[in-house]
Order: structure tokens, then C-alpha cells, then sequence
């Protein structure tokens, strides 16, 4: 089993003015593992991808709670974002890039590939009714100590 | 969101100063149609300069300004666009059908 370094909790409702809220505090407690601007740029997108598809998506004609659990490992950070919403059901379809459900609302599509893109691994585990579970995650490179010090 | 008119030129210009996020995004959207509709601009011009943050959302809005530029005759320019910002972009194909211009300092300064 890997070290845990450390470990945090978030809980939040649906709101959109919570999105910001959810990537800030996010990246706050990842600067922990001495991050770069641009980890912390991709780790902050990411978050804020999958905490917009709980608040537009799993939750849409009422507010529902999403919950966020942060883990930090020596040199990673996984990141666990769930909600108890509608679910998703056909995974496969919903991560391909430019497939929405919400294309009158302007959405892209895009948020799925851009987690992809941005994180080093990504899980997204669904059930219809009960609601979806996004794990991912990011390795955090020790090699800016070395060149610094 | 900052809004300047060029009354002559018949430019709109868009500068964002919020996150690009669903959120502000759907305020920024219907403002933007708005003074859109009511000026009918030869060229509307989104100004990401001040833009620190942004996700797919952001994609949409670009998206949806095309279409309510392009329904007139209207033309779409984005301008200071940040590489990270970039990347998203071409990620969705967004700069197949709306251009960045890299410097437009003679036409706005
Ligand atoms: N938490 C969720 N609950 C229910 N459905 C979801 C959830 N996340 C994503 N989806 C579904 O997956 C689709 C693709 O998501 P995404 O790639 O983020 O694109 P977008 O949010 O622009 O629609 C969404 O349109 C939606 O149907
Ligand atoms: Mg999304």
C-alpha cells in the first residue's frame, strides 16, 4: 500500500457558484505536494469539469449534495468526486469526445476528454438512479527539487 | 465582462475579466447576446487577456457567440488567447471555424 500523506473532505450543494469554490480549494491543498502552475492549471480544470457535469447533470431539476475526497501519496494526488444524482447509462458514449445530453444548454461535450487529457488517470463508475463516482488521478514530479537545491 | 463599441468600425469588443466557467458563463452569455443583437457588429471581437481561468465551458461560449455573430453576417475574432486556453480550443475544433488573431494592439489600443 502506498504512504498516505494526507487526506481531505469537501461537501458542498449543487450551486454553481460553488464550481470555483470546489477547483480553489482543491488546488489549495494540493500546493501541499509543491506543485507546478501548470499541474495545478490541469488539476483545477479537471475538478472543475467533473463538479460542473454533478451540478448541471446528475442533479437537474433539484439540488442534491456533491461530495469531494482528496487524497496526497509522496509524489500524487487522487481526487474522488460523487453525487447521488441520476447517473450515467452508457459511460463509454458520455466520455467521447463532443457527446452531450445538454447541447441546448451550450454544453461541448468536452468535459470527459478533457479530464482524459489532463489528469494521468481517470475512472468514472455510474449507476442509473443512484449516481456517479469520478476518480482521478494526478502524479505531482519531484524533479524541480533536485534542479532548485 | 467589459463591452466597448466602435461606433465607425462597427467592432464589438468583449473583454473578459471573470473565470470561464459555467457559471459566469451563463451570465456573460446573455449579455454578450444582448449588446450582440442591438448592435449587429461587422466583427465582434472576445478579448481573453484577463481570462485566468478556463474549462469546457468556455468552449460553448464560443461556440454560441459564432452562431449569433454568424447568423447576420457577422465575424468572430479571439484575441490573447493563452496557451493553455489554446489547447482546450483545439481539443473541441473550435479554431476550424473561429480564427485567433495574435495582435490587434493597432485596432483597439
Ligand atoms: N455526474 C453526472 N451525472 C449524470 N450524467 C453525467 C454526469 N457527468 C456526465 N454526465 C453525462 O455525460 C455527458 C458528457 O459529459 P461531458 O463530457 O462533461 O460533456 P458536457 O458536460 O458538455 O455535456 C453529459 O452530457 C451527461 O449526459
Ligand atoms: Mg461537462
Amino acid at each position: 500500500m502506498r504512504n498516505i500523506k494526507n487526506e481531505m473532505k469537501l461537501e458542498f450543494l449543487s450551486k454553481s457558484a460553488n464550481e470555483a469554490f470546489a477547483r480553489i480549494s482543491i488546488a489549495a491543498f494540493a500546493s501541499q505536494l509543491d506543485p507546478t502552475i501548470e499541474e495545478i492549471a490541469d488539476i483545477k480544470t479537471s475538478v472543475s469539469e467533473a463538479v460542473t457535469n454533478s451540478i448541471i447533470h446528475a442533479y437537474p431539476n433539484k439540488e442534491g449534495i456533491v461530495k469531494i475526497r482528496a487524497v496526497l501519496y509522496e509524489d500524487e494526488i487522487e481526487i474522488e468526486i460523487s453525487d447521488t444524482g441520476i447517473g450515467i447509462e452508457n459511460v463509454n458514449e458520455a466520455k467521447a469526445p463532443l457527446f452531450t445530453t445538454k447541447g441546448n444548454l451550450e454544453r461541448s461535450g468536452m468535459g470527459f476528454t478533457i479530464m482524459d487529457n489532463f489528469m494521468d488517470n481517470l475512472k468514472v463508475e455510474s449507476i442509473v438512479g443512484l449516481g456517479t463516482k469520478i476518480t482521478m488521478g494526478k502524479k505531482i514530479k519531484k524533479i524541480k527539487d533536485e534542479n532548485t537545491y | 465582462m467589459n463591452v466597448k463599441h466602435f461606433i465607425e468600425d462597427k467592432i464589438l469588443l468583449f473583454e473578459f475579466t471573470e473565470e470561464l466557467d459555467h457559471h459566469e458563463s451563463e451570465k456573460i452569455r446573455k449579455r454578450a447576446d444582448y449588446e450582440i443583437q442591438r448592435f449587429m457588429p461587422k466583427k465582434v471581437i472576445l478579448d481573453f487577456k484577463k481570462v485566468s481561468f478556463m474549462d469546457s465551458a468556455g468552449i460553448g461560449l464560443i461556440i454560441g457567440r459564432y452562431k449569433s455573430t454568424n447568423c447576420y453576417g457577422g465575424n468572430l475574432e479571439l484575441v490573447n488567447v493563452k496557451p493553455k486556453i489554446k489547447r482546450i480550443f483545439e481539443m473541441a475544433g473550435v479554431l476550424k471555424i473561429v480564427s485567433i488573431v495574435e495582435n490587434i494592439q493597432g485596432q483597439t489600443g
